[in-house]
């Protein structure tokens, strides 16, 4: 469809597509929304790397492609060595990359492909100081292979294989905070995202694309499939995640912390209203949802604390 | 331009190292492991040094790392390069089959290393035959020289059918030990060897690629016959590259596997890499006290010099097949080629497996002579003693 110049203008994020209609994600993916926002930002001078996961369907198949953009498909474990890899090559043949002008290098990947498998390979990208930017979509399982719990998986969520019962055989560690494995490497940019806001998303990807070395966006992406959820409610899930301080929406910028959301001023909500609309924390008792609201309210603490005296 | 070479004492390490610059690599990614380290140091010196230009040197955090950076560079138009050995190669397994699925043109020195345990640092060819199915071809250098030599062919002819491809040498044998070799001028190296034309590239944003995207069965099976198109195309190819090469340098690499002295001989041994060098001085000293023995070299291994095989063996009595590895509940694997490929030909002479200095064991001109009495008996009584012989094992 057209969209008129006048519209245009008044549009806060970029009225151009990418990504195309008849990509094969379910009903209310989250991370097919993230890759669409980020082709919005960068546009077709781009080159994704995807591993194995969810994306890799989203994708299409052979011969068939959904995005608007160079696509190589790699190994799971390894998108943060085949975009250094990447940007190495476009450096040797003297192209411009990142920057207003310069070539893209994206590396999209799970949070099981960058929690757990993608660790080493992601922290050796960081490391190296290379030129492209690292997204890490988190719908917090692995869903292409049928919701087994990852890294990223929260405390008391059912998953296949931590699958609740009678056992009561739930997850039972809290969700590895990747993001400050990622800050450990002090690179000059990392922060996290959600699609539920996709302006404060766009920016960041645009900050991303204007600072020189390794960047990396943590996305939540909420998954209807894995998370038992209405297919309806991502965004909702996705903005409550924000409300209340179970992924709040942060920048770290050459040392220096910058939350975003939710206000520091106000108490977040209450963790249920996230957990109750999600069947994958239906096994949780009482007791479980007391101890990941402490959890989350302690991270919060903690991250309030960070930008107070590193703001 | 007239061809001077240009000679220097170097390791065989050392010889990849120039053969690499020389072919203006563009991404080097790679890891350090005993015996290859010395590859990737002398590169980073060049680097250092400013002998060479636009190299990205990529100090990964893996073995598998450094194959997937090489992928991603190639895939991104670039030559690239990389070197290893036994537990970094079999890391790097899964990206192996990338790099040919991909067909991209990636070259890797393997600096043959047994693998461990026991920890072993010495020469065994068990770490690169265990990647004989992931379509990478395989060319085996006997000396430093083949080893230069077989960079700059190996990446000529990858380019040319789209295909990754190993030159192996052997640790510490040739690996550390210095040697007299022959370099090419840079010029004459750049016209042998013209920068890399890929078959696509992730830089045309005009018109989009999507590489390795999901292949449901009604497609997969093309793409691997694809890779055996290529493969096939590759034996007419070296055959070409290696006769080039032959015409402007001297050095004729045209026959898949180099036959020393088996015109009129009764039996040959074949093998491999360094331990050849061992044989063929052997056979010299074999036919003086009167055995008419010969020694057939493969040199690449993928693809499998089938046609030159089968007329080796239509004109001799026995193949002594010498394996500096072993694929257990099986045999040696060079062995298991060369019956696979004989059986359904006319040509039968009695063939038999040694199996020689796994883990670096040493191997010499008496133990060739030692093979070549076993061999002998053999043919004239008309029948195997053993069919695999551990030869150097202690009893
Ligand atoms: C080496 C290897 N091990 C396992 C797999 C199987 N595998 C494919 S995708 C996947 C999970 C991906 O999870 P995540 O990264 O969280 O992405 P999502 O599917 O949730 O989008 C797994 C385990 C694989 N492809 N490669
Ligand atoms: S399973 Fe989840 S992440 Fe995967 S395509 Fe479906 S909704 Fe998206």
């Amino acid at each position: 469809m057209e969209i008129p110049e006048n519209v245009k203008k008044r549009l806060s994020i970029p009225a151009e597509e990418h990504f195309y209609a008849g990509h094969t994600a379910c009903q209310g993916c989250g991370a097919s929304l993230g890759l669409r926002y980020v082709l919005k930002a960068y546009g077709k001078k781009t080159i994704f790397a995807i591993p194995a996961c969810c994306s890799t369907i989203i994708a299409g198949p052979w011969p068939y492609s959904a995005l608007d953009a160079n696509l190589f498909h790699t190994a799971f474990e390894t998108t943060g060595a085949v975009i250094s890899g990447i940007e190495a090559a476009l450096k040797a043949k003297g192209y411009k990359v990142k920057g207003e002008d310069g070539i893209m290098v994206v590396g999209w990947a799970g949070d099981g492909g960058t929690a757990d498998i993608g660790l080493q390979a992601l922290s050796g990208f960081l490391e190296r100081g290379h030129d492209a930017v690292y997204i890490m979509y988190d719908n917090e399982a692995y869903m292409n292979t049928g919701i087994q719990r990852s890294g990223s998986t929260p405390y008391g969520a059912w998953t296949t294989n931590t699958p609740g019962g009678k056992e009561h055989f739930l997850e039972k560690r809290h969700k590895k905070k990747v993001i400050d494995i990622v800050i450990a490497h002090e690179i000059p940019y990392a922060a996290t995202a959600s699609v539920a806001y996709p302006e404060d998303f766009i920016r960041k990807l645009k900050k991303a694309q204007k600072t020189p070395g390794p960047s990396f966006i943590q996305l939540f992406a909420p998954c209807p499939t894995g998370w038992r959820s209405p297919t309806d409610k991502s965004i909702e899930l996705a903005r409550l995640a924000v409300q209340t301080a179970y992924f709040p929406l942060f920048e770290y910028e050459n040392g220096k912390y910058k939350i975003n959301m939710p206000s520091t001023k106000k108490d977040p909500k209450p963790i249920e209203e996230f957990l109750k609309l999600q069947g994958r924390f239906k096994y949780m008792t009482k007791e479980d949802i007391d101890i990941l609201q402490q959890w989350v309210l302690h991270e919060w603490e903690k991250l309030k604390k960070l930008a107070e005296i590193f703001g | 331009m007239e061809y001077k070479p240009i000679r220097k004492v170097v390791s065989g390490n050392y010889a990849a190292a120039y053969a690499a610059k020389h072919a203006r690599v563009e991404v080097v990614a790679a890891y350090p492991i005993t015996p290859q380290t010395s590859i990737i140091e002398k590169i980073a010196e060049f680097i250092a040094n400013g002998e060479v230009e636009n190299l990205q040197y990529v100090a990964v955090e893996s073995e598998h790392s450094a194959m997937a950076a090489c992928i991603g560079a190639s895939a991104a138009g670039a030559r690239a390069f990389t070197a290893t050995s036994a537990q970094g190669l079999a890391l790097m397994h899964e990206m192996l089959h990338w790099a040919s699925g991909a067909r991209l043109p990636i070259v890797m020195v393997d600096v043959n290393r047994a693998m461990a345990p026991p920890w072993s640092v010495w020469d065994d060819q068990t770490d690169s035959l265990a990647q004989r199915d992931t379509g990478w071809m395989q060319f085996y250098a006997e000396n430093n020289q083949e080893v230069y030599d077989g960079v700059l062919m190996a990446f000529k002819v990858a380019e040319t059918v789209n295909l990754p491809a190993m030159v192996v040498e052997s640790a510490f044998i040739l690996s550390h030990t210095y040697d007299i070799v022959e370099m090419i001028p840079q010029e004459l190296v750049d016209e042998f060897l013209p920068p890399r034309k890929p078959l696509y590239t992730l830089t045309d944003f005009d018109n989009p690629v999507s590489v390795g995207a999901l292949g449901t069965p009604a497609d997969y099976y093309e793409f691997r016959y694809k890779i055996e198109k290529a493969m096939e195309k590759a034996r007419k190819v070296i055959k070409e590259v290696g006769k080039e090469f032959g015409e402007m340098f001297g050095r004729d690499y045209s026959q898949m596997i180099e036959l020393y002295r088996t015109d009129d001989a009764d039996f040959v041994f074949m093998g491999m890499g360094s331990l050849m060098g061992t044989v063929k001085q052997a056979v010299d000293i074999l036919r003086e006290e009167g055995y008419k023995v010969g020694a057939a070299k493969v040199r690449w291994f993928r693809p499998f010099p089938k046609d030159e095989l089968y007329e080796l063996a239509k004109n001799v009595e026995g193949i002594a097949v010498l394996d500096r590895n072993f694929s257990f509940g099986q045999e040696g694997i060079l062995f298991n080629e060369a019956k696979g490929v004989l059986y359904n030909t006319d040509a039968r002479p009695i063939i038999k497996n040694y199996i020689v200095g796994l883990g670096g064991r040493d191997f010499t001109v008496s133990d060739v002579k030692k093979i070549a009495e076993n061999m002998k008996a053999v043919i004239e009584k008309g029948e195997l003693d053993v069919e695999v012989d551990w030869y150097h094992l202690k009893r």
